[in-house]
């Protein structure tokens, strides 16, 4: 059961995470001015995948919660950050991002802190 | 008699420098986007900390624990630090929003993850947790590879994606 919230939760991130990143760069620069949160708000509703995208958000929420409500915090942190690992590949292959070397070894030192700082 | 053409301004219409009709003047008065990013970045980080920290110490002092019913839920948001607590995280959403248009998800990943450190460093000033040498050196390796990700350009895929 722990390793389906775990699952449920990186895909549901990843695809959330893919999803807006694909739809906010195809819309340009936004801004958090009182007109722009107006603007994100709109576009929220207005682009399906980014309706897409928060519904995906609510269930990798719903799924990390009941993950920490059953399991630890140390294990709930690291097994969800995999998702990091799972998004970068998929920023390259899928959204075409340049993921070279430096990247992938900052990315990497990343995700052994927050491994680290779950224990 | 012949007239001189007017010269060009540096900056101005029909500079070298702005191919836009309406000159670039109002590129002068904004940041530059890499400080722009990284104020988004900040304020994101900020936001979506201490909007956690309002939500988990306003649950925290409610009279009745949550449970399965929505009533709770929806009493608990009545309490004005959970409150405060939702709407920062929800304008940490809208701002990890706005730096997903200016910047690669590859590049916001691991550059918002310091968030973690701060989550961490919040909890041990409010709940006086001790600081483990393990949790230094988590610590040391987030900066580090923030640092090493932030020398890479933010966005690797502009223009070939245009609206």
């Amino acid at each position: 059961m722990k390793w389906l919230l775990v699952a449920i939760t990186v895909v549901a991130t990843a695809l959330s995470d893919l999803l807006q990143s694909y739809e906010l760069k195809r819309a340009g620069e936004q801004t958090v001015s009182a007109r722009g949160i107006a603007r994100l708000a709109a576009l929220v509703v207005e682009r399906r995948y980014l309706i897409l995208s928060i519904v995906c958000l609510a269930f990798s929420f719903f799924a990390f919660m009941a993950l920490v409500q059953s399991q630890p915090l140390s294990f709930a942190v690291p097994a969800s950050a995999a998702s990091f690992i799972l998004e970068t590949i998929a920023a390259k292959l899928v959204l075409g991002e340049q993921v070279g070397p430096r990247r992938a070894a900052g990315t990497l030192l990343v995700l052994g802190g927050i491994i680290l700082l779950a224990r | 008699m012949t007239f001189q053409a007017a010269p060009t301004a540096p900056f101005g219409r029909g500079s070298a420098a702005c191919q836009l009709p309406h000159g670039c003047y109002h590129q002068t008065v904004d940041l530059p986007k890499r400080a722009r990013t990284y104020l988004l970045v900040l304020l994101f980080i900020g936001l979506r900390g201490f909007g956690n920290l309002m939500l988990a110490w306003g649950t925290k002092r409610l009279p009745a624990a949550l449970g399965v019913h929505p009533a709770a839920y929806l009493a608990s948001m009545l309490d004005p630090a959970v409150a405060a607590g939702i709407a920062m995280l929800i304008f940490s959403l809208f701002t990890r929003m706005a730096l997903l248009s200016v910047a690669d998800l590859s590049f916001v990943l691991p550059v918002t993850a310091v968030g973690y450190v701060l989550a961490a460093a919040l909890g041990k000033l409010f709940l006086h947790e001790e600081v483990t040498a393990v949790r230094w050196l988590a610590a040391f390796l987030i900066f580090s590879g923030v640092a090493v990700v932030g020398s890479t350009p933010q966005n690797t895929t502009e223009g070939a994606r245009a609206k």
